[in-house]
């Protein structure tokens, strides 16, 4: 078997007494899309900081291909290839639409300038349904509109890897539709994809493994269909409810 | 991002005319108003140089003395042994190394603790200096012979002015200006962009730095005999970051508009009630901050947004057009 697109060894965060994330193994193969789930406050955030390099592993390590990136800043991780979005939206109020996808084509694992990274920015504007807006600051843009950007500017970068930290929460029926085919194209496409999501129809839509946490731990890992009917993953999710 | 824009080409042009006319001026007068214009092109240069730096990072540096003096006392310790222009370059290169450093060690720490350490930075590096001086050569001070002349000082911070608008519009069209307006709008998202924040801020911090080191060579002959105390004296620091702020830092050019009156004031109020210079510094500090947070540019900027909001246009609102 080939390496992984991601290898996550041991990782841990821990935050004074309360451990974050605990001793948490999985892999992320080329071109899969993994989605992340579990509770509240399970530690899904901190973990996608963790590959980011936003946080610093207490202990373990971090791989994306062959090499360690556990330990770097977020500006090394994000050039060498790791590209996320931020569960609460994080736009770049004074910029263009345009602009704010140029930031990833410019800075991240691409690498590209001026036409080149205007013509990668304005080609993503139109993947995401944006063209029209471009030139728009994106303080004028609604919440859905400024998540597409967020997305594209992630894309921009052209990641190995790409997090998304709840990016369908919040949209309303018929955006979330449009939300899942969107990141559903992506997959197709062959992107490397680790979604943390609330949204269960989605999981199960668009995953073809699930790794799920719970207070800091890995609790189950696998395909979709047999991770969600999991009893402790039942019971993690609804409390300690023996028959739920 | 290659091509002029009108609003560039106007620019230039409105600049150029300017440049002209002061660099006339040495041969309508030789005076006192050559040497009022000497003082607003001296702080005319400080305050870009400074804005390039504070302006996108909003860090106020009190370190602008430490950068002066250094360019200063380049001259006035390498005038006896090498020429001018060299030692400017000397002075260039002194400042921007002490920039690197000071960058390197508080540039990742928050902005308060930047002004307090770069207030204390441009006193440690003045003590030093008399120290040092009065310990090696037993005198207190440098004398600066040359040939260079009131008007050539003129030209030559008219000059240093030009290049740093030049530089601060080639900045704004590269990787690093690009890098700087993301770090603006929220520095979380450049790092996971992947800029280099602390890099970016620090290389900025220097080419400021070097500018105002050149400010500095360049002032050498004009006091002919240099002490700690006037070439590192803090009031320049202030005196920098009280107009910068007056005309505002959100454009390079924003602080020509208080360096100009300010100076004027300053030269009144020094040479009329020379007692009261540092009460008019600090009421005009606390005006500007109450009465005018983003400058007089900034507040006019201001104006302008609200009558265009109150008369909209029919084309402004058309969105459809990507323009
Ligand atoms: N910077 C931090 N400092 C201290 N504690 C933190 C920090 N970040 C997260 N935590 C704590 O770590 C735990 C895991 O938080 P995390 O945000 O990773 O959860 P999550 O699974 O993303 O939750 P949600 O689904 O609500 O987004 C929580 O108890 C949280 O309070
Ligand atoms: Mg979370």
């Amino acid at each position: 078997m080939s390496t992984p697109a991601l290898t996550v060894n041991a990782a841990r965060k821990q935050f004074g007494g309360l451990v974050a994330v605990n001793d948490v193994d999985f892999e992320v193969r080329e071109g899969e899309l993994l989605g992340l789930i579990g509770p509240n406050g399970s530690g899904k955030t901190t973990m996608l900081n963790l590959i980011s390099g936003a946080l610093k592993p207490t202990a373990g390590e971090i791989r994306l291909g062959a090499e360690r990136i556990s330990g770097k800043s977020p500006h090394e991780i994000a050039q060498k290839g790791v590209a996320r979005t931020f569960q609460l939206v994080r736009v770049l109020p004074s910029m263009s639409a345009e602009r704010n996808v140029m930031a990833g084509a410019v800075f991240g694992h691409a690498r590209l300038w001026g036409d080149e990274a205007r013509d990668v920015a304005r080609d993503l504007l139109a993947r995401v349904g944006l063209e029209k807006r471009a030139h728009l600051p994106v303080s004028a843009l609604t919440y859905i509109d400024q998540k597409r950007i967020e997305l594209a500017r992630a894309l921009a970068s052209n990641p190995k890897l790409l997090l998304l930290d709840e990016w369908l929460a919040g949209l309303n029926p018929s955006e979330l539709q449009i939300g899942i085919s969107l990141i559903e194209e992506l997959g197709n496409e062959g992107r490397t994809i680790i979604m943390v999501e609330h949204v269960m129809d989605a999981i199960r839509a668009l995953c073809d493994r699930c790794v799920v946490m719970n207070t800091g731990h890995k609790i189950a890992e696998g395909e979709v269909g047999a991770v969600l009917s999991d009893p402790e993953v039942m019971r993690a999710y609804l409390g300690d409810d023996e028959d739920a | 991002m290659t091509r002029l824009t009108t609003e560039e080409i106007r620019i230039g042009v409105i600049g150029a005319v300017v440049v002209a006319l002061v660099a006339l001026l040495p041969f309508f007068d030789n005076g006192f108003y050559l040497s009022l214009t000497v003082n607003i092109m001296l702080y005319a240069a400080l305050c870009t140089a400074w804005t390039l730096f504070s302006g996108p990072t909003h860090y106020v540096s009190l370190a602008t003395a430490a950068f002066f003096g250094i360019g200063t006392y380049a001259v006035g310790l390498g005038i006896d042994h090498l020429p001018f222009p060299v030692l400017v370059g000397v002075g260039a290169v002194a400042a921007a190394l002490l920039a690197g450093i000071v960058g390197a060690a508080t540039l990742r720490i928050s902005g308060v603790y930047f002004v307090v350490f770069t207030l204390g930075l441009a006193e440690l590096v003045r003590q030093l200096v008399s120290w040092s001086q009065s310990k090696f050569t037993g005198r207190m001070g440098l004398y600066v012979f040359t040939d260079i002349r009131e008007m050539h000082i003129l030209w030559m911070l008219l000059a240093l002015t030009v290049v740093v608008f030049l530089t601060g519009w080639l900045i704004n069209r590269s990787r690093l200006g690009f890098a700087m307006e993301i770090i603006g709008n929220d520095e979380t998202v450049a790092k996971h962009s992947g800029i280099d924040t602390a890099r970016a801020k620090i290389l900025l911090f220097m080419i400021s730095g070097a500018f105002i080191g050149i400010a500095g060579a360049i002032m050498a002959p004009r006091y002919a005999y240099i002490q700690p105390p006037s070439a590192f004296n803090p009031m320049i620091s202030f005196l920098v970051v009280i107009m910068a702020l007056l005309g505002g830092t959100k454009r390079l050019w924003g602080p020509l508009v208080g360096v100009i009156p300010f100076t004027i004031l300053m030269d009144i109020v020094s040479s009329r009630f020379p007692n009261h210079t540092y009460i008019v510094m600090g009421i005009a500090f606390l005006a500007i901050v109450y009465l005018l947070p983003n400058g007089v540019t900034g507040r006019l900027e201001q104006l302008r947004e609200r009558l265009r909001h109150r008369q909209p246009k029919p084309e402004a609102v058309s969105e459809e057009k990507p323009a």
